[in-house]
Parts: structure tokens; C-alpha cells; sequence
């Protein structure tokens, strides 16, 4: 029943399985370890808040904000001699995990500052005035308020990454994109390009609805 | 706790205000100036008001007491200590000492009311567990909510969220509990079985009570001391003694006038309350 070509490239798709999984968990490692802090960040020094400092913000603000600006493709390319001097390669799934770690760390700083600006203002002044410290203030407030938001925020950075992984493929990334290119694509094999699609979409829907069932069971509102 | 009740008055106020200014920037780029040079002392033990119309500047000269906002200038003394002297690290251990409830309860959803109450002895560490379940278990106590250790504030009523707030702020055994509108979004029968619990927690424990609220059947429910704000100006400031004396030919503003008047006769404090409780 199982065509010729899936049959041949069945070894390979374990391997891209594997080697998407890899990419992603780079990114989102990166994302969540320097974007999260960064988006902190970025809503402390915000104007009205407590560490606001507007020429920092604005820096941090535009930085966020032009990083963002690249289609992914051209940061891919154009970090090549960066990525080259940190992953000793430009070839191969570490490598491409480089430039899709540079575009998370923006995207999720930019979701996490958004989650934070719905905890309400008084909730933090409360903490305040019992003389919490700015980081007390981030852990036990702004995070456990935050907390299904930020999970949900998470969950759009995965499946955005997801699809993005395949571009790496492109460049020699590998992955299940890079499958889809290479068979699908390029040599016309139709059911290998579906059943890549088709792995794709189980992937998608299984990230959301755990992140949907986890947000829901750590919001107490 | 180890609050003695009956401790012979100090001369020397608990709080005290000197000449405390705060100026706001408008959008359109002038400056609103909400507390003009306003000194005010209140003594321990107190329970005072502040009263006036919205946009007085009450709310604003109560929150420089904690220096949740920074006045242009004044100083503010706590006890012994000038609070507006102090450093970040130094005023965040001073806050310890001057609790605070709020209009919205600013409770955190997502943290159970244990968590609540316990949060302000958490951030302060050098606190055993075991005695932050004790303190927290105790404040639970004096508000009446012990069966709702675990519930979170998503489960609880207005008047309940208001006596966790309330727990929360005692947690540290402050010597000052400032109340910002704490009633405002409150029924009628709520108000008055949260304003008996602040009554409760004054006689019982000597905490001194600063109070803002624009009803005045709250202020002649609870207070003891009123301080009339007009304008950003303290424009009056006396007790309200508990005779039925009619004083209201002694006081200057309208809002005093009114509250001597009720504060004389019995009737018309029932009627009003009932009227605030329609508007309501």
C-alpha cells in the first residue's frame, strides 16, 4: 500500500523528525532563556512603569522592532559569517537553529512584553507597597499573573517556528521542511510533499492543544 | 501578635506629615497640582478620614504616606524614622510597617489566598515556614475567612476579597493600615461587616487606620478623626466625638458641616446610609 517513494525515504524522515525537533528546541531555548528577560525588560522600562527610562526603551524598542523587520530568508543568509563563527558550520540543523534563534528572541520579547501589560496596574502597585523588589516583583507577580498568557505566547512562537524551520531547509537546515522541498518539491513526488503536510499539521495541532490545556489549567481568574 | 492596646498614647505623633506637595503632568503639558503643602499628624491608635470630592487630592495625599508616590516636597516621619530620607532597599523594609488596602482589593488571581496573605512575609525573607503558615493562619483568623485558606480570589465575594486584602496587609504586623476607598465597590451590608472588621483590628491590635473614602457614613461609622481635603488643601480637621451635640455650626467646609449634622442625629445617618446604598 505505502508508494515506492515514501518507502525510500522513510530512513531520511526519522532523521528529519529528529532534526527539526532539534531546531526548534535551539530556538525556543534561546527564545525563552533571552527573550523572555528581554521582554521583561522592555515593560519595566516602558513609560509608566516602574523602571521606565525612555532612551533605553526606545533603543531596546527599536531594536526589537528591526530585527523583526527581515524576512527570515534574508537573516538567513545574512548571518551566515556570524552563524559560521558560532556553530563552526553554516550547514546542518545546529546551524540553522542560529539565525531562528536571532529571530525568536525579538518575536517572543515582543509577545511577553504584550502578556505582561495585562496584569492590571494595581496588582503591582499592591506589591509596592508591601515593598517587593523589582525582581520579586517580575517572579511573583508579573510572571504568575501572566502565566497562561506567556504559555499561550509560547505556543504561537513554536508553530510560527515550526513553519520557519522549513525555510532553513533551504539552506541545508535539514528537517521535515527540507524533505518536503527536496521530494515533494523538486521531484515531483506528490504523496511524499502530502505526507509531510500531513505530519506537519499533527505537529501544529498537538503544540496547540497542549499549550491551550496547560494555559487553562494554570489560569485561575 | 504583640500589639499591647491599651499603651498610654505617645505625645509624639505616629505619622507625620510636613508640608507635603505632589504635582501631576497633564497630556495636554501643563501641571495639575493635586496636594498643596498639606501637614498633617495623626497619633497612634487613630482612626482617621480623609474626606472630600473626587479629584480633592485625598486619595493622592494618602499615597504619599507609603511614597507610592514621591512628593515635590515635604517630608513624611514614620515613628522615628523619615521615610522620605530613606533609601529603596531601607523604605521597602519601612513599608513592612504601613499595610495597605485598595478600592479593586489588588489581590493576585492566580495565587491562592494562602499565597496572598503570605506574600508579604515571603518577599521579606528570614521567615521560617512554619511561621508564615502560623501568621498566615492567624490573619486569616482575625477576619473571619479560615475555610477559604485554599480557595483562590476568583471564587470569593467582593466583601470576602476585601478581608483577604486586609489579612494580606496585617501579615507583617504593620503599625499603619492606609485604606484607599476600600468600601467603594462594596454593597451596603458588605461596608459595614468590613468596616467592623477594620474596627476590629484597631481595638484589638492598636493598628492606626487612615482611611479615604468619599461616603460619609463610612467616615461616621469607623473614624474618630476626620480631615476634610478641598482643593488639594487640608481645609479642616477635627474628631468626631460620638456626642450627639450638634457641631456642625464649629466646622468651616460644607462636607464638615454635613457630617456634624449626621453625626448629631441618629435618623438622618440611617437615611443616608440607606440612600448611598440605592446609589449603590
Amino acid at each position: 500500500m505505502i508508494s515506492a517513494n515514501i518507502t525510500a525515504i522513510l530512513p531520511e524522515l526519522w532523521t528529519a523528525i529528529g532534526q527539526t525537533a532539534l531546531m526548534l528546541a535551539i530556538g525556543l531555548g534561546a527564545a525563552v532563556l533571552v527573550g523572555g528577560p528581554l521582554g521583561v525588560l522592555l515593560f519595566l522600562l516602558s513609560p509608566g512603569q516602574s523602571l521606565a527610562n525612555r532612551p533605553v526603551f526606545q533603543v531596546l524598542n527599536w531594536l526589537v522592532n528591526t530585527v523583526r523587520s527581515f524576512p527570515f530568508i534574508i537573516l538567513l543568509v545574512a548571518l551566515v559569517p556570524f552563524t559560521r563563527s558560532i556553530a563552526g558550520t553554516s550547514i546542518g540543523p545546529v546551524a540553522a537553529a542560529v539565525p531562528l534563534s536571532f529571530a525568536a528572541i525579538p518575536y517572543l520579547a515582543r509577545l511577553v512584553e504584550q502578556c505582561l501589560r495585562e496584569v492590571p496596574r494595581g496588582v503591582i502597585e499592591a506589591a509596592h507597597a508591601m515593598g517587593a523588589s523589582e525582581l520579586q516583583i517580575v517572579r511573583r507577580v508579573l510572571i504568575t499573573e501572566a502565566r497562561s498568557g506567556l504559555v499561550l505566547a509560547l505556543t504561537v512562537l513554536a508553530i510560527s517556528f515550526l513553519s520557519y524551520s522549513a525555510v532553513a531547509g533551504v539552506v541545508g537546515g535539514g528537517g521535515i521542511g527540507d524533505l518536503a522541498i527536496r521530494y515533494g518539491y523538486y521531484r515531483f513526488q506528490t504523496d511524499v510533499m502530502v505526507l509531510t503536510v500531513a505530519i506537519l499539521i499533527v505537529l501544529v495541532q498537538g503544540i496547540q492543544f497542549t499549550g491551550n490545556r496547560i494555559a487553562r489549567r494554570l489560569d485561575k481568574r | 501578635m504583640t500589639w499591647p492596646m491599651n499603651k498610654i498614647q505617645n505625645i509624639h505623633p505616629l505619622i507625620r506629615l510636613e508640608g507635603l506637595s505632589k504635582s501631576f503632568a497633564l497630556p495636554d503639558g501643563t501641571r495639575f497640582d493635586a496636594v498643596k503643602n498639606v501637614s498633617l499628624q495623626i497619633r497612634e491608635g487613630e482612626i482617621v478620614g480623609l474626606i472630600g470630592k473626587s479629584g480633592a487630592g485625598k486619595s493622592t495625599l494618602l499615597r504619599l504616606i507609603n511614597l507610592l508616590e514621591r512628593p515635590d516636597a515635604g517630608h513624611v516621619h514614620l515613628g522615628e524614622q523619615e521615610l522620605t530620607r530613606l533609601g529603596k532597599t531601607e523604605l521597602r523594609a519601612a513599608r513592612q510597617g504601613l499595610g495597605m488596602i485598595f478600592q479593586q482589593f489588588n489581590l493576585l488571581q492566580n495565587a491562592s489566598v494562602f499565597d496572598n496573605v503570605a506574600f508579604p512575609l515571603k518577599i521579606h525573607g528570614r521567615r521560617s515556614k512554619a511561621e508564615i503558615a502560623a501568621r498566615v493562619h492567624a490573619c486569616l483568623g482575625i477576619v473571619g475567612l479560615s475555610d477559604k485558606t485554599h480557595s483562590y480570589p476568583a471564587q470569593l465575594s467582593g466583601g470576602q476579597k476585601q478581608r483577604v486584602a486586609i489579612a494580606r496587609a496585617l501579615a507583617p504586623e504593620p503599625r499603619v493600615l492606609l485604606c484607599d476607598e476600600p468600601t467603594s465597590a462594596l454593597d451596603a451590608e458588605t461596608t459595614r461587616s468590613v468596616l467592623d472588621t477594620l474596627r476590629d483590628v484597631n481595638l484589638r491590635f492598636g493598628v492606626t487606620i487612615v482611611i479615604v473614602t468619599h461616603e460619609l457614613s463610612v467616615v461616621w461609622r469607623l473614624c474618630r478623626q476626620v480631615a476634610v481635603i478641598e482643593d488639594g488643601r487640608l481645609a479642616e480637621q477635627f474628631a468626631i466625638d460620638g456626642s450627639l451635640s450638634d457641631g456642625s455650626a464649629l466646622r468651616r467646609t460644607a462636607l464638615g458641616r454635613e457630617l456634624a449634622r449626621i453625626a448629631a442625629s441618629p435618623a438622618e445617618a440611617q437615611a443616608l446610609e440607606r440612600l448611598e446604598a440605592a446609589v449603590a
